[in-house]
């Protein structure tokens, strides 16, 4: 346990520790209850080549993930991995701003530790809770160049939400932006990406069945350039999309 | 020695009984990076409309107790799409190969028949479970001579053999299929999903977008058995079994049942291998039973009395 509901969980997996790129999932069996069908998607908090250890950040919300917390060290899991597409970190980024909120926090470390690798200078906004939700804040700092703190009751660093500090951070621009977090709090960086002329990456969630392309449970509606919409997978096409083209809003009704 | 697995249907041979069930196996394509597409029996292709379809908006599907509701709506990219982009790709592999069809009236599946007709795949199967519009949304599969109707038009503009894939949300099961199998059915799949719904106790919603959605997975494979058993005993065509298989040895049952093949659904999404590994499963119970040929199996169920 990390924070209260939050876990740190730690396996070995040589071929996902080698080949797992920032924004991708590992899709996680429960173990010990088969009522329980579906694979639970997780990001990829970050990885060891050297060892093959992969590092997965996550809350306890329901039966699944409260399973997992119970799990104890030298167990077995079922994993299935990486899987999506990922962050896309070209050479022209110089800069990036890396928002994350709650849950959503987790892919970002793997991905600042690539960014910082590449040279590239990053300035992470991370909203917490409380300070009792913080967490990793070190490791965070060791990979940017600047970590700003929100915590919505003001307990650790600023009070209220990362989407209110945005804007003010913006008036430097970065080259990229990449998010992940609630909805409410990705609709605010949509908006203000648009505002500012920002590329920006944002990772979503959707319910997931088979998290490898075949089933199409997990779709997210994007935009088409006739105007129109499509629904796209959130496990194959994505999690990773552009922010604009995604619909955040209430799902089109059109069939 | 080697136990036979390869069953035949209508005069087509499978290499084995099992067979990826619809919706859940994309194009074949998907699942190529994980398994061996030449092992598996068939593939039954993710149902097909004339034009593309959109689907329904998120979420589109709910875990419930050994189950899983789906809401997809039938997304798919259309039947022209298919033939000229995805097909070529699935023909690479030895398997047979099912298109499923879909429509909202009797006339829509007749032309998606029509388009198939010169395209090298197994089987068509009609999947009833759609609302039919001109009834009001009713699904086809609900009525007899709606089964008959529809059938007997899709019939004559196939020119492969046509499985009728019947609805479980009927009243009774028996008269559907030999309402398919008078209009000249080929075979019979069954079950497709059962009408379900789950909501949030927290949310006081339901948890589909669509409110209510398919139930499959283990939890349904007791009113599948039951059915596939009913309707093997009202007719003489070939039958696919389906629903809540995860095991060689679910798939055991539904051939004492009177299945010739199974369909293999919802543990696709649990596991890319599963297919896979339900085909040795299968074999290795075949070793163990000292079973030389899968077809002893078909029909096996043995009835006594019980006192
Ligand atoms: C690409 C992706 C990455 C994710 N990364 C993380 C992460 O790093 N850390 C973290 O804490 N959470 C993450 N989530 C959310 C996580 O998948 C859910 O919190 C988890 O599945 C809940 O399972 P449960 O059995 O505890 O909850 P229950 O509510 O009991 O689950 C019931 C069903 O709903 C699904 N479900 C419930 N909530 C979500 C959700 N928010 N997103 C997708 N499916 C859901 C479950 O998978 C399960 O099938 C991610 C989701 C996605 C799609
Ligand atoms: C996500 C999903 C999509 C499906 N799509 C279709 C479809 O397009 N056409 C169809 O006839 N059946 C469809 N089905 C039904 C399955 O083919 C199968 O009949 C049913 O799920 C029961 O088998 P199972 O319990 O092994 O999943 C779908 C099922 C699922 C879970
Ligand atoms: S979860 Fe099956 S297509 Fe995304």
């Amino acid at each position: 346990m990390i924070a209260p509901h939050m876990y740190k969980m730690a396996f070995l997996s040589k071929g996902i520790a080698l080949n797992a790129n920032p924004g991708q999932f590992v899709h996680i069996k429960v173990p010990g209850d088969n009522s329980l069908l579906l694979r639970r998607p997780i990001s990829i908090h970050d990885v060891h080549p050297q060892t093959g250890m992969v590092e997965i950040v996550y809350q306890v919300v329901g039966k699944g993930t409260r399973i997992l917390s119970g799990m104890n060290a030298g167990q077995f899991i079922d994993v299935l991995g990486p899987l999506g597409n990922g962050f896309t970190i070209s050479r022209e980024i110089k800069s990036a701003l890396v928002v994350g909120g709650g849950c959503g926090i987790a892919p970002l470390k793997l991905l600042m530790r690539r960014l910082k690798d590449m040279g590239v200078v990053v300035k992470a906004l991370l909203g917490f809770r409380s300070r009792e939700a913080v967490y990793g804040l070190e490791e965070f700092e060791m990979l940017s160049d600047r970590v700003l703190v929100t915590t919505d009751d003001g307990s650790l660093g600023r009070r209220g939400l990362v989407t209110q500090v945005l804007g003010e951070e913006l008036q430097q621009l970065p080259d990229m932006m990449f998010a992940c977090g609630p909805t409410p709090m990705l609709r605010i960086v949509q908006q203000l990406a648009r505002e500012y002329s920002v590329p920006c990456q944002m990772s979503l969630e959707e319910r997931m069945g088979c998290g490898i392309g075949g089933c199409l449970v997990c779709s997210c509606a994007v935009r088409t350039p006739d105007g129109g919409f499509e629904y796209k997978r959130v496990c194959k096409d994505g999690p990773v999309f552009w922010s604009q083209e995604v619909m955040l809003d209430e799902a089109p009704n059109e069939r | 020695m080697k136990p036979r697995m390869s069953v035949k249907i209508c005069g087509v041979s499978f290499k084995n009984p099992v067979i990826a069930a619809s919706g859940t196996f994309g194009f074949g394509r998907e699942y190529a990076e994980y398994v061996d597409l030449n092992m598996l029996g068939g593939i039954a292709v993710k149902g097909l409309t004339l034009l593309p379809r959109k689907g329904n908006p998120p979420p589109r599907i709910a875990e419930t107790s050994s189950g899983i509701l789906n809401s997809v709506g039938l997304q798919n990219p259309g039947v022209d799409y298919f033939i000229e982009h995805e097909l070529p790709k699935l023909l690479k592999y030895d398997t047979r190969i099912i298109v499923n069809i879909n429509g909202n009236t009797i006339d829509e599946y007749c032309r998606i028949a029509e388009k198939l007709r010169d395209v090298p795949i197994h089987f068509l199967e009609l999947n009833i479970s759609c609302p039919n519009v001109k009834q009001g949304g009713v699904a086809f599969g609900t009525h007899p001579d709606v089964v008959y109707d529809i059938t007997r038009s899709v019939k004559a503009h196939a020119k492969q053999p046509v499985l009728v894939k019947l609805t479980p949300n009927v009243t009774d099961i028996k008269e559907i299929a030999i309402a398919a199998e008078k209009a000249g059915g080929d075979g019979i799949s069954l079950i497709n999903t059962v009408l379900g719904m789950a909501i949030d106790a927290k949310k006081r919603r339901p948890v589909l977008a669509n409110i209510v959605g398919g139930l499959s997975g283990p939890a349904i494979k007791p009113i599948a058995l039951r059915m596939v058993w009913e309707v093997a005993q009202v007719v003489s065509i070939p039958i696919i079994g389906m629903g809540g298989i995860t095991t060689g040895e679910d798939v055991v049952e539904f051939l004492l049942a009177g299945a010739t093949a199974v369909g293999v659904g919802t543990a696709n999404l649990i596991s890319p291998t599963a297919c896979i590994d339900i085909v040795n499963q299968l074999e290795e119970y075949m070793v163990q039973n000292g079973i030389e040929d899968v077809n002893e199996l078909i029909g096996g169920l043995e009835i006594k009395s019980f006192c």
